[in-house]
C-alpha cells in the first residue's frame, strides 16, 4: 500500500467528501419534504390526495435509483429539463429517498394509536390541528429511527450520481485511478471517508432519538 | 338536549344499531346498558359522529349532527358540534406528550382562543375539582388509571360542554380505582351535567342515573327509571341479562 500517495491525494478526496455531504443533504431535505408532504396525502381518506401519492412511492420504490438519475439527467433535456449534474443528482436522490421516507412517516403516523386521534377530534379539533397538535408531535418520536435509515441509506446511495459526473467521492476515487492505476489505495481511501461521514450522522441520529424520547 | 330517531349503523354486512330511538333532556342522566356487541359503544359514539350512520337523525342542541353537508363543510359542522360535547374513554387517551395541565389547556387556547393564563386557571380549576391539583405538572405516563380518567374527564370539561358522553370509562381501572372516577361523575350529576353514560355497572347505573336504557343486538330492549328497570324488568331480555350479571 502506498502511504504516500494516499496521503497526496486524501486533500482531493476531502474536498470530493464535502460534495458528497451537500448533496446528501440537500437530497435529504428534499427527500423530507416530499416524504412528509405525500405522507399526508396517503393517510388523507381523499382519493385526489393519495392516489397520486401512492403511484409515486410505488414508481420510484419499484425502479432502480440508477435509472431515475439517468432520466432525468440524460433524458431530462428531451422533455426540456436541462440540469447541471450537481443538481440533477439532488433532484434524483432526493426524489427516490422521498418514497422511502414516506412509507417511514406514514407507518409512524398510523403507528400513533387511533384514540388519540379520537379524543383530539371529540374535543373539536379539525383533522389538520389534530396532527400538528398531537399525531404529528407523537409520530416524530417513531420516526426518528426509520428516518435516520433511510438517510444513511441516501448517503450511500450518493455514490450513484458519480454515474452522472458529479465528482464527489466515488468519482474521485475513479478519477485519481484512472492516473494512478492503484485502485485498492484509492477505493480504501473513498470508504474511509464514506465511513467518517457516516459515523458522524449516526451520531447525530443516536442523539435525537434520546433527546425526543417520551419523558415519563 | 338530544334526540335520536330511528338510527340504522351497519359495520359491513353487520348491523350493529336497529333503528335506535332516545330522547335526553337537558340535564337529565342516561345510563346505557347491555351485553357487550349490543351497539351501546357504537350508540354514544354516533351522538358526536366518531361513528357515521347510514340512516336516522341525530339532534343536539336544535342541530342536526347528521346533516347532509359534504366534505370541508361537514367537517367544520361537525367540529363545532363536537366543542359541546365533552367524550370520556375507556382508554383515557390522554396526550403522552403533553402534562396535565398542557392536555387540558390544548383544546380551550387552540379553539376558542382562551389566553394562556385563563386557561392555567381554568385547568387548575378543574384539577382542584377531581382532586388533581398537585398532579398538574405531571405527564400521564406518571399517573395512575383512576388519575389518568380524573384528567380526561377534567380536559373534556375545559371546553364547557353542554353534554357529557362516558364510554365505559371504569372498565379498564383497576377494581380499587373505581371509586375516585365514579365520585367525579356523581359531582357532575350533582352539578345537573347533561350525561350519557354507557357503563357495565349496573350498581352505579342504578346510583346515578335517572333513566337506564336496556340495549341487547343492536335494539332498545327496554327503558325507564332505574328503580323499575333493575326491580321489575318488563322483558325477559332484560331480565335474563340482570341475572346474569347480579348472579
Amino acid at each position: 500500500m502506498d502511504v504516500a500517495l494516499i496521503v497526496r491525494v486524501s486533500r482531493f478526496f476531502a474536498e470530493a467528501a464535502w460534495v458528497t455531504v451537500e448533496i446528501s443533504v440537500l437530497a435529504l431535505a428534499l427527500g423530507l419534504c416530499v416524504g412528509f408532504a405525500a405522507a399526508l396525502a396517503k393517510v388523507s381518506d381523499r382519493a385526489v390526495l393519495s392516489l397520486p401519492a401512492r403511484v409515486y412511492v410505488s414508481v420510484f420504490r419499484g425502479t432502480p435509483a440508477l435509472i431515475q438519475l439517468f432520466i432525468i439527467y440524460f433524458g431530462g433535456p428531451q422533455i426540456g429539463l436541462q440540469l447541471e449534474p450537481f443538481a440533477a443528482g439532488v433532484l434524483g436522490l432526493g426524489l427516490n429517498i422521498g418514497a422511502y421516507m414516506t412509507e417511514s412517516i406514514r407507518g409512524a403516523i398510523v403507528a400513533v394509536e387511533r384514540g388519540q386521534s379520537e379524543a383530539a377530534r371529540c374535543l373539536g379539533l379539525g383533522h389538520l390541528q389534530a396532527m400538528r397538535k398531537v399525531i404529528l408531535p407523537q409520530a416524530a418520536r417513531l420516526m426518528i429511527r426509520p428516518l435516520g435509515v433511510n438517510s444513511i441509506a441516501l448517503i450511500k446511495g450518493s455514490a450513484l450520481v458519480s454515474a452522472i459526473s458529479v465528482v464527489e467521492l466515488t468519482y474521485t476515487a475513479h478519477r485519481f485511478i484512472s492516473s494512478t492505476y492503484r485502485p485498492f489505495e484509492m477505493f480504501m481511501l473513498s470508504a474511509a471517508f464514506y465511513l467518517l461521514i457516516i459515523s458522524a450522522a449516526s451520531h447525530l441520529i443516536r442523539t435525537l432519538d434520546a433527546r425526543f424520547a417520551l419523558r415519563t | 338536549m338530544i334526540q335520536v330517531a330511528d338510527l340504522h349503523k351497519a359495520f359491513g354486512a353487520v348491523e350493529v344499531l336497529k333503528g335506535i330511538d332516545l330522547t335526553v333532556e337537558r340535564g337529565q342522566i342516561l345510563a346505557i346498558i347491555g351485553p357487550s356487541g349490543s351497539g351501546k359503544s357504537t350508540l354514544l359514539r354516533t351522538i358526536n359522529h366518531l361513528e357515521s350512520v347510514d340512516r336516522g337523525e341525530i339532534w343536539f342542541d336544535g342541530m342536526l349532527v347528521n346533516q347532509p353537508l359534504r366534505g370541508r363543510r361537514f367537517e367544520r359542522h361537525v367540529n363545532r358540534i363536537r366543542q359541546h360535547i365533552g367524550m370520556v374513554f375507556q382508554h383515557f387517551n390522554l396526550f403522552p406528550h403533553m402534562t396535565a395541565l398542557e392536555n387540558i389547556t390544548m383544546a380551550p387556547m387552540l379553539l376558542k382562543k382562551t389566553p394562556r393564563r385563563e386557561a392555567r386557571e381554568l385547568a387548575e380549576s378543574l384539577l382542584r375539582k377531581v382532586g388533581l391539583l398537585d398532579r398538574i405538572d405531571y405527564y400521564p405516563a406518571q399517573l395512575s388509571g383512576g388519575q389518568k380518567q380524573r384528567v380526561a374527564i377534567a380536559r373534556a370539561l375545559a371546553m364547557e360542554p353542554k353534554v357529557m358522553l362516558f364510554d365505559e370509562v371504569t372498565s379498564s381501572l383497576d377494581p380499587e380505582l373505581v371509586g375516585e372516577v365514579n365520585k367525579v361523575m356523581k359531582q357532575l350529576a350533582q352539578e345537573h351535567m347533561t350525561m350519557l353514560i354507557v357503563t357495565h355497572e349496573l350498581r352505579f347505573a342504578a346510583d346515578v342515573a335517572d333513566h337506564v336504557l336496556f340495549m341487547a343486538d343492536g335494539v332498545v330492549v327496554e327503558e325507564g327509571p332505574p328503580a323499575q328497570l333493575f326491580r321489575a324488568p318488563a322483558q325477559e331480555r332484560t331480565k335474563t341479562f340482570l341475572q346474569e350479571v347480579f348472579k
